[in-house]
């Protein structure tokens, strides 16, 4: 692969990335607001962004932090929470296999809900293999960079960005995934699964650690499988069950 | 200095769950069922991040309504998606939707809209 490639290739994905970052923005800055009206030190939050780069968990650390929570109950708290990521990475991971350790080591870490909606939509068009590491490169980067800006600017100048949250910016993020999730509701096992999913993430959206989305998601998943059985499968089940 | 403690313990977590089965790469191998049980996953996360975000914006109840600009908008951007499955074109007038729907909705709407 030419350097042109690796360019072209990392500008695209940071380029359709651009949604994301857009809807990431109040909630970097909101982030920074909360670390500065907390008792943490402001270099505190941004470190957090710099090396934790996970919106939710770093949330809801500063909530542990602010009721005095242990260093055991917030860790064990920013592992549940993350769990789903490793659905991401098993997801991914055939199209990351071929590249080097390191590689997986630093795309693993840029991992984010954004990016890996982004890299996925662009994976699932090549065979896994085929495709170098610069497309989900340039998104994860983005994305990170983008975290630290805003969480910056939260920090320094939260207070001067009232009613951030109303704006409603993270309609960009909804507006995103749905132009990626619709194409692929080709066909019913996967339109019963994301049904599924969505409609048990709403009625659980009040459990704690992001518990009822890992539930939701597990639920769409079976409904899936169940679906994907084939028919020879099926058949053997209910001529067994007579 | 012990809150950079909890901060690194943090990173270090989040970095395990994300990296690992990219490092373990091929001495990972999904059983047939685990194999097709991910390939779920992309649509059944997805939704189940958005739908919440659409219906209760405030985190409470359900919204539906037409005064929910987030739903309006996640609606028209399902529509454009399904008729053209063009990712620009849905972001773009999803986006274009929500954020008139918003404008609007406090002076235009509530002489068109009955309560």
């Amino acid at each position: 692969m030419t350097s042109t490639h690796r360019f072209t290739a990392f500008t695209a994905g940071a380029r359709d990335t651009i949604p994301m970052l857009i809807g990431a923005a109040p909630f970097g800055v909101i982030f920074g607001t909360l670390v500065a009206s907390g008792p943490l030190h402001l270099w505190h939050g941004q470190l957090m962004s710099l090396i934790v780069f996970a919106g939710s968990a770093q949330f809801i650390a500063l909530g542990l932090v602010a009721g005095h929570a242990s260093f055991a109950v917030i860790w064990a708290t920013t592992f549940v929470v993350n769990l789903r990521h490793v659905l991401y990475s098993a997801t991914l991971a055939p199209y990351v296999a071929h590249l080097p350790a390191r590689w997986r080591w630093a795309l693993g870490g840029l991992l984010t809900d954004e990016v890996f909606a982004v890299a996925w939509a662009h994976y699932r068009l090549h065979p896994p293999g085929s495709v170098g590491p610069y497309y989900f490169l340039g998104s994860g980067l983005s994305m990170y960079l983008n975290w630290q800006l805003w969480t910056l600017a939260g920090l320094l100048f939260g207070a001067a960005f009232p009613g951030l949250q109303s704006l409603g910016l993270d309609f960009a993020m909804v507006a995103t995934f749905i132009a990626i999730v619709v194409p692929q509701l080709v066909a019913l096992r996967y339109l019963a699964a994301a049904v599924t999913a969505g409609a048990l993430a709403f009625f659980w959206q009040a459990w704690p650690y992001k518990l009822g989305l890992l539930a939701a998601v597990f639920a769409g998943v079976v409904v899936g499988v169940l679906l994907s059985r084939p028919r020879g499968a099926r058949r053997t089940t209910v001529e067994a069950s007579r | 200095m012990n809150d950079v403690l909890m901060i690194v313990g943090m990173a270090l977590i989040t970095w395990m769950i994300r990296a690992t089965v990219f490092v373990l790469g091929d001495r990972l191998v999904f059983p047939p069922l685990v194999r097709t049980a991910l390939g779920f996953v992309p649509v059944t996360v997805l939704t189940a991040i958005i739908v919440p975000m659409a219906v209760s914006p405030h985190g409470g109840g359900a919204e539906l309504t037409w005064r929910n600009p987030q739903l309006i908008g996640a609606l028209a951007a399902v529509a454009v998606s399904a008729l053209t499955k063009r990712p620009l074109l849905t972001i773009a007038v999803g986006l274009a939707v929500f954020f008139v729907w918003q404008a609007l909705l406090p002076t235009l709407l509530p002489t068109l809209l009955p309560k």
